[in-house]
């Protein structure tokens, strides 16, 4: 994929020469990204396949024969697992934050690669074991995403003998990979940035991809400790999640351990994840939409204050998934006051992101149209996850196709719009080459009106008061006709979306050969990575000198500037010190900045 | 507070800042991470698992209000053991003592005790386990023996994952390794077998207290 440029600046690479070292074991920051990304779609497109089968079920029941009982959970629980792990959490962080951080705050790589290249590979056997439990006896386990027990480990439950041993073997694998991956990000940001390169003269992209990493590497153990118990629990019969049990009238071995147990831990890392999946698109989106806006982005300083904060606060509010599970009013009150205090970090971004279009020099770029489709989806999402965060709507709420409806825009549908967004944004650097505008706009309007054909009418049939996790409806007295016309309806939409995907991965190699020529700075961008000396840059980044920092990421439209941007690596000029006042309305109290304390220099330490 | 400062700082107003070399120190001349790098690593792993065992520890405490729970005697043999790993963080300390005063051969061999004493820890987890079958203390039969496999299990794990490194680190001080790398070395195992003591003395502290 680097092949094109790479050959003019023999001279400057000292990378790996041979095949295998520059591809496949490769250290390169760079390649493990793409490697990491290609995996990730790989194994979301099977998720995507699952989907459909399931519903291929609802819409149209019984035309599917192999879709039975069975395989219809089994499909709901790989769905489920597949897109927010292996997809979503892999591509933002092993992708897009292995390829971003490094380039973004000006350093050579990461600092550990071969750790990184590890990571890789680590992810690639948890994968692996993950897909094998599709060819095992049994099957893959169909216990729903979240694993539940005791019903997770039980006969009864598919895939209980094979399926759910292999399914939590990855996620620890899983767990490793990302540990391993997640503390070269960490340090890398913390030591790594180029000169003048301060923390808060970071893109917010590198806010929210750290962001979501530290939160990683403190929710993931959690999910490591529950796994290894439950394995413990299925393979050698303790109890720590599973009590008493009559079965067919026999009692069975286990007694004394508690499901709730498992729920607590289960969430203390579940909703912590779903932050980790959004933080890093909340970072790109603000950064999307400041560039293709020309446009300074609106409250910098709040919007990584936001980061931070919801990342703090999505560690207090995990019980509100357990509402129905029966906890003490006490602790409902308190779980659904949290979870609604996180809804004003999160509308502060939101206006924040407004506020950067308002009088912007909007473009109406691919990346744009998927910026902006994402806020419209978050703001949607998290709108119906205020009626869910509160008990008292929750309970009836809980298990109707209402919370299928507002967890998929919030964080199926909203990150999967960044994560497009992203790829057409940074397809240019990474292949030097353009994606396809037209394919790109079929892609973008499909997925963008299919996935509210989808999820729209789910609404309303969560509200008529139709059962989630069912397998099918056609004799449940209570579900009127027009519940039956709607899911067809959403099946066709569905099929639509899955289809457009597959010309979205067409023009990913489409593109490759055939895109237009994009240079080294197509979007006219002022972070770091899109001042490369090469398109796509090559191994070590920087050539012979390291790119030295004196702004900020967001001199757009800057007065008196002869461009509308002014990279990081820019150095100030003459009008810029002048105007410092003028632009600045409230006079820092410590007086003009050249008087101002420069930062502790020992900055890089924090 | 300097957190504090750092985040209210107010980029777009963008004075030129001082910094000096400190922004190169991540990696050293021969591309690889430095020290101070190395040492930022090591911290933020022992934060994750640091939580990681904290979380056993809470589901510990939480799975003992439960039903089915019977308490466990601890083998007398965990005394010994924690006396080991204290002789083995001590000899670490004393090995990073010694190569930062520059008497790199002694380091050495205090370096090599000290892992030695962890591999003796290890063989006294071992019998701890042994015992604790033969005498039918099964996993299976009370979550409270669970439990202490699964935490003594998952922390001789980690303390193996130390022997690995370590096992490096003597080979390179073997080789033709500059002082300063062997120092290095040192002093980041010193910090990882006294991070492994911590944890051991806390897991040790919480099974014989219940």
């Amino acid at each position: 994929m680097t092949e094109d440029n790479a050959t003019d600046t023999e001279a400057e690479d000292h990378g790996p020469t041979t095949f295998l070292t520059k591809y496949v074991w490769s250290q390169d920051h760079k390649v493990i990204a793409i490697q990491y990304g290609l995996t990730a779609i790989a194994i979301g497109l099977v998720a995507l396949v699952l989907s459909w089968l399931m519903r291929m079920q609802l819409g149209f029941p019984g035309a599917l024969e192999f879709v039975d009982q069975e395989a219809y959970y089994q499909y709901a629980t790989m769905h489920g697992m597949i897109m927010v792990i292996y997809l979503l959490t892999a591509i933002f962080l092993g992708g897009f934050g292995n390829y971003l951080i490094p380039l973004m705050v000006g350093a050579r790589d990461m600092v550990f690669p071969y750790l990184n290249m590890l990571s890789y590979w680590v992810y690639l056997i948890a994968v692996l074991v993950l897909v094998s439990s599709f060819f095992v006896p049994g099957g893959p386990t169909g216990a729903g995403w979240t694993l539940y027990p005791p019903q997770s480990i039980l006969e009864g439950t598919p895939g209980y003998d094979w399926g759910i041993i292999l399914m939590l073997t990855s996620l620890v694998i899983f767990i490793i990979a990302f540990t391993m991956g997640g503390l070269n990000y960490v340090t890398t940001i913390l030591q790594a940035r180029a000169r003048g390169m301060t923390l808060m003269r970071m893109p917010l992209t590198v806010w929210g991809i750290f962001v979501a990493t530290f939160m990683g590497l403190l929710a993931f153990p959690v999910l490591f400790v529950s796994g290894v118990m439950l394995l413990l629990d299925r393979v050698i019969g303790t109890s720590f999640f599973v009590p008493e049990i009559i079965s067919m009238g026999e009692p069975l071995a286990y007694g004394g351990g508690s499901p709730l147990l498992f729920q607590h831990l289960f969430w203390f890392f579940g909703h912590p994840e779903v932050y980790i999946v959004a933080l890093p698109a909340f970072g790109i989106v603000s950064d999307l939409l400041s560039i293709h806006a020309r446009k300074n982005i609106f409250g910098y300083r709040m919007m990584v204050w936001a980061l931070i904060g919801i990342g703090a606060l999505s560690f207090i509010v995990w019980a509100h998934h357990m509402y129905v599970s029966g906890m003490d009013p006490a602790f409902g009150f308190f779980f659904a006051v949290t979870t609604l205090i996180i809804a004003v970090p999160t509308a502060i971004k939101v206006y924040n992101w407004v506020l950067t279009l308002w009088r912007g020099d909007i473009h109406l770029t691919i990346p744009m149209l998927f910026s902006i489709s994402f806020v419209l989806t978050f703001v949607f999402g998290g709108l119906t996850g205020l009626f869910l965060g509160n008990v008292v709507v929750d309970v009836p709420l809980s298990d109707t196709y209402f919370v299928v409806a507002h967890f998929h825009m919030v964080m199926g549908v909203a990150p999967i719009m960044v994560v497009f967004g992203a790829i057409y944004h940074w397809y240019p650097k990474m292949t030097g080459r353009m994606l396809n505008g037209p394919m790109g706009q079929i892609h973008f309007w499909v997925t963008f009106l299919g996935t509210y054909a989808i999820y729209f009418p789910m609404h309303y049939l969560g509200f008529v008061g139709v059962p989630r996790r069912y397998y099918g409806y056609e004799d449940i007295e209570f579900i009127p006709q027009s519940v039956h016309d709607l899911n067809a309806a959403i099946t066709v939409a569905a099929l639509f979306v899955g289809v457009v995907q597959l010309l979205f991965l067409y023009n990913l190699v489409w593109s490759l050969k055939r895109g237009e020529l994009a240079g080294g700075n197509p979007w006219r961008a002022t972070s770091l990575e899109w001042q490369t000396p090469n398109t796509p840059p090559v191994h070590g980044n920087w050539g012979k000198n390291m790119p030295q920092v004196h702004r900020w990421a967001y001199d757009f439209s800057v007065p008196g500037a002869d461009k509308d941007f002014m990279p990081q690596n820019m150095p100030r000029q003459s009008f810029e010190a002048a105007d410092v006042h003028k632009l600045d309305p409230d006079p820092p109290t410590a007086g003009p900045p050249s008087d101002d304390p420069a930062l502790p220099p020992r900055e890089g330490e924090a | 507070m300097r957190f504090f400062k750092i985040i209210t700082a107010r980029p777009w107003l963008g004075e030129e800042t001082a910094y000096s070399a400190e922004f190169d120190a991540a990696l050293g001349a021969d591309g690889l991470a430095t020290l101070k790098t190395k040492r930022m690593g090591l911290f933020i792993f022992i934060g994750v698992a640091t939580a990681l065992f904290g979380l056993f520890a809470v589901a510990y405490y939480m799975r003992m209000m439960m039903g089915g729970w019977h308490m466990l005697m601890e083998p007398l043999i965990l005394w010994p053991n924690t006396l080991i790993l204290m002789v083995g963080g001590g000899l670490m300390q004393w090995a990073s003592w010694l190569s930062k005063q520059g008497n790199v051969p002694r380091a050495k061999q205090a370096f090599f005790a000290g892992g030695i004493a962890g591999l003796l820890f290890l063989g006294g987890q071992l019998l701890a386990w042994q015992e604790l079958i033969e005498l039918g203390c099964y996993a299976e039969v009370n979550p409270a023996n669970a439990f202490f496999y699964v935490i003594t299990g998952l922390h001789g794990l980690h303390l193996m994952g130390g022997l690995f490194v370590w096992g490096n680190a003597l080979f390179k001080t073997m080789g033709d390794a500059s002082p300063a790398a062997i120092t290095a070395s040192i002093e980041l195992c010193d910090y990882y077998w006294h991070f492994m003591l911590a944890v051991w003395i806390a897991i040790f502290a919480l099974l014989v207290v219940t």
